[in-house]
């Protein structure tokens, strides 16, 4: 491949944020265990857990804290071996209070089916199916922030053929780095994985997409696919949000998932990098999801770095190990700038969706003056679903949902483009947010 | 005169003449029956088109009333009973009286009571923050106070105390049309019978949390100490979720109940301080009595048990 030719990238809208990739060449490393965890039952998109230890258990690295409920659900392992403590309504990452479980951390005793060496195992002796169970298992939902079951995505409705999976290592959220990092030192595993996810997809095509601020990345598994068939490399245009499932599909297949469609009614299934190593430790190490890399970056963050952590660390925890918090913190983010949420609590647990913790200065943190529409259309050219924010804001405003719903403002990705070009600073995605949260919500008889 | 100007007026006026008389006829011709009766008691209607009815509009209450011909089920809450009267003699049919409602603030968490603990900047709509996360306080129940409700109210009845960060009522203005009502993501607003010579009470807390947690968050938050449930003879108090709450239906308007309340969370309107003294008095009474009546139980019970033992 040359790099002359005009890389790939999504043709409908897109911004280009600058990216602030600062913690891009500190390696993972292993953040110090924790005094206690708070494990919400809650991580994924999808029914809450159902708790199966109580108060005062002894539990080891792995167990099962709480069996999934259906099908569009998933486990929750212990992080930690100790014992359990309160089980009670916590505050976590979404602001709201949730079921957690705690845990107080003694020793690091892990259960003894988890192989935790490095040694790469390379054969995939499991089937298809019991592929499928075995993320179902370990709990192993999609790592890059929206937190879905990733055995859901794994089985395939009936009637519909995939021909191509995608591997989504293009981290288009300025400042995280954590799939960056697993990228350049799990290069191996993450190979492993999409053979395990194709063996269990019965797909002969994979392709990795990652955007070309990754060069060492592209050049990394260029080097190791040399002997691989169906699985390519394809380096892509920085823009964002390019990690949108539909704009990853669009950049590297040019297939247009339909509106309220799923990528696979395109043949296509999407993982995550992330999500692809945790499949590869779940499958050949039988390692559930009970740790992950996470960011922690800003201007004024003293170490920057990537972390591995135990999911349910208290992110004050992590935030200690990156040198404390900075006096000019102005907000501090659960994920990147772009569709990261602020946090209210440095209390907080770390969950299986936490791609990285952002430190925003007072400077750029508060939001600037909210003036009226100048009706620009900015907004317009950047939405990478085609769609009119500042006209499904105006809708949702006025509370006139079915007409937002007539003008597909559930097709809305919640990229931010919208907000981030508007000269005007109006919070158009907040009000799109308030119309899709009021369209889902049951109708009152 | 200048003939353009003549024509032009000769000719305008003859397009007048034949539009007059076609429009006329068709009129005639395609006129619309409509029962006399809906425009008068349109005309009775407050025409306020608040909805608060439950119907799209005043002319919309209307029809609907015509339609259905008894006024059972339909209520024009902004009008009250006296439009209600007027429209039941229009339509010739018996009036049904209904208790005038008034909107009540359920939180007292004012910025005194309720400490920040995060800074809000988003949209500036309760709606918005709601969905978002729990609140700018440690509270998740609680006034968000960014007076959604006061926006919405089409009878200016409504505006936001700035010291306190709280919805104000207006209680002559208003109407109970339930638009705050239904506005309010945290359900803070809720109508209220208006009571008798106005007098009302309620508790203005609707903090499900445990009682430490719920002051921790806010210093008057309901704690569901119980002690106002204790001190209700009318069964009116029901405890759930560690909160009181009080049903208008049942309450006799005693006041009883109002001094019991360690953080005075059990809010009266057009009530005096006398009668609320009085009425704790009176309660302090017949507590004193019970529990001298239980001692004396008590006593009794013993000796009873003590001639057991010696005959035994």
């Amino acid at each position: 491949m040359s790099t002359q030719n005009k890389l790939k990238t999504f043709n409908i809208g897109g911004v280009h944020p600058d990216d602030h990739k600062i913690s891009a060449r500190i390696p993972i490393t292993t953040l110090p265990l924790p005094k206690t965890v708070i494990i919400p039952v809650a991580q994924h998109i999808g029914t809450p857990a159902t708790i199966v230890v109580q108060r005062g258990d002894s539990v080891k690295v792995g167990q099962v804290l709480a069996k999934h409920q259906g099908f569009v659900s998933s486990n929750i392992h212990s992080s930690v071996s100790g014992r359990v403590g309160i089980i009670e309504e916590v505050m976590d990452s979404s602001g709201f209070k949730h079921t957690a479980i705690s845990i107080k951390v003694k020793g690091d005793d892990w259960e003894e089916t988890i192989d935790r060496s490095d040694n790469l195992v390379e054969d995939i002796s499991l089937e298809g199916k019991e592929i499928v169970t075995r993320i179902m298992e370990a709990g192993v939902v999609g790592m890059g922030g929206a937190a879905f079951p990733s055995h859901v995505k794994l089985s395939v409705p009936e009637g519909k053929h995939v021909d191509y999976l995608l591997i989504n290592g293009v981290e288009c959220e300025p400042y995280l780095t954590s799939d960056h990092r697993i990228m350049l030192e799990k290069p191996r595993e993450i190979i492993v994985g999409i053979k395990i996810l194709m063996k269990a997809l019965g797909v002969k095509n994979a392709i990795i997409g990652i955007e070309d601020n990754k060069r060492d990345a592209v050049e990394n598994f260029s080097d190791l696919l040399q002997h691989e068939t169906g699985i390519e490399v394809q380096p892509l245009e920085v823009q964002y949000p390019q990690g949108g499932e539909k704009q990853l599909i669009q950049a590297l297949l040019n297939r247009e998932v339909p509106s309220g469609g799923l990528p696979s009614d395109v043949g296509v299934i999407v993982h995550n990098v992330g999500t692809t190593f945790a499949i590869y430790e779940a499958v050949q190490k039988n390692k559930p999801l009970v740790e992950r890399v996470v960011t922690v970056t800003g201007k004024s963050v003293k170490q920057p770095g990537n972390f591995l952590v135990r999911i349910g660390t208290p992110v004050i925890d992590v935030l200690i190990a990156a040198g404390g918090v900075p006096e000019d913190t102005g907000k501090i983010v659960s994920g990147g700038p772009m569709m990261g949420k602020a946090i209210a609590d440095l209390d907080v647990p770390v969950a299986k969706g936490t791609s990285g913790i952002l430190l925003i200065p007072k400077a750029e943190a508060l939001r600037a003056e909210i003036y009226n529409c100048l009706h620009c259309g900015k907004c317009i050219e950047a939405c990478p679903m085609g769609l009119e924010p500042y006209h499904l804001l105006l809708m949702t405003k006025k509370g006139n949902y079915d007409k937002a719903k007539h003008e597909h403002i559930m097709d809305c990705i919640e990229c931010g483009s919208c907000s981030f070009v508007c000269p005007s600073n109006r919070p158009i995605l907040d009000y799109i947010r308030l119309g899709k949260t009021e369209i889902r919500k049951p109708k009152k008889a | 005169m200048n003939p353009v100007i003549f024509y032009t007026i000769i000719s305008l006026v003859g397009i007048g003449i034949i539009a007059a008389i076609v429009l006329y006829f068709v009129s005639k011709k395609f006129y619309v029956q409509e029962d006399s009766r809906i425009n008068a008691v349109e005309q009775v209607l407050p025409n306020t088109n608040c909805g608060g009815c439950g119907q799209p509009g005043c002319h919309a209450f209307a029809q609907a009333v015509v339609k259905a011909g008894d006024l059972s089920s339909l209520h024009c809450p902004v009008g009250g009973n006296d439009v209600m009267k007027q429209v039941a003699e229009i339509l010739g049919v018996k009036a049904v009286e209904k208790d005038p409602y008034i909107a009540v603030v359920r939180c007292s968490g004012s910025f005194e009571y309720r400490k920040k603990t995060n800074v809000y900047d988003g949209a500036d709509s309760c709606k918005v923050a709601a969905y978002l996360y729990s609140g700018d306080t440690g509270c998740a129940y609680g006034c968000l106070g960014m007076g959604d409700c006061v926006q919405v109210c089409d009878f200016e009845a409504m505006y936001m105390d700035e010291k306190t960060g709280l919805p104000v009522v207006i209680e002559d203005k208003c109407t109970a049309c339930n638009a705050c009502v239904k506005e309010c993501p945290k359900g803070i607003l809720e109508l209220w019978p208006k009571g008798k010579k106005n007098q009302r009470v309620y508790i203005a807390c609707l903090n499900e949390e445990k009682g430490s947690t719920a002051r921790k968050e806010c210093a008057v938050a309901c704690s569901g100490c119980s002690k106002c449930f204790e001190a209700c003879r009318y069964d009116a108090i029901t405890m759930a979720n560690s909160l009181a709450h009080i049903d208008p239906e049942k309450c006799k308007l005693c006041m009883e109940c109002v001094d019991t309340c360690d953080v005075h969370n059990i809010i009266t309107a057009n009530v005096t301080p006398e009668k609320i003294q009085a009425a704790n008095e009176q309660r302090l009474k017949r507590e004193e009595r019970a529990r001298k009546k239980k001692e004396e139980e008590k006593l009794a019970a013993k000796q009873q048990g003590d001639e057991h033992t010696e005959q035994a």
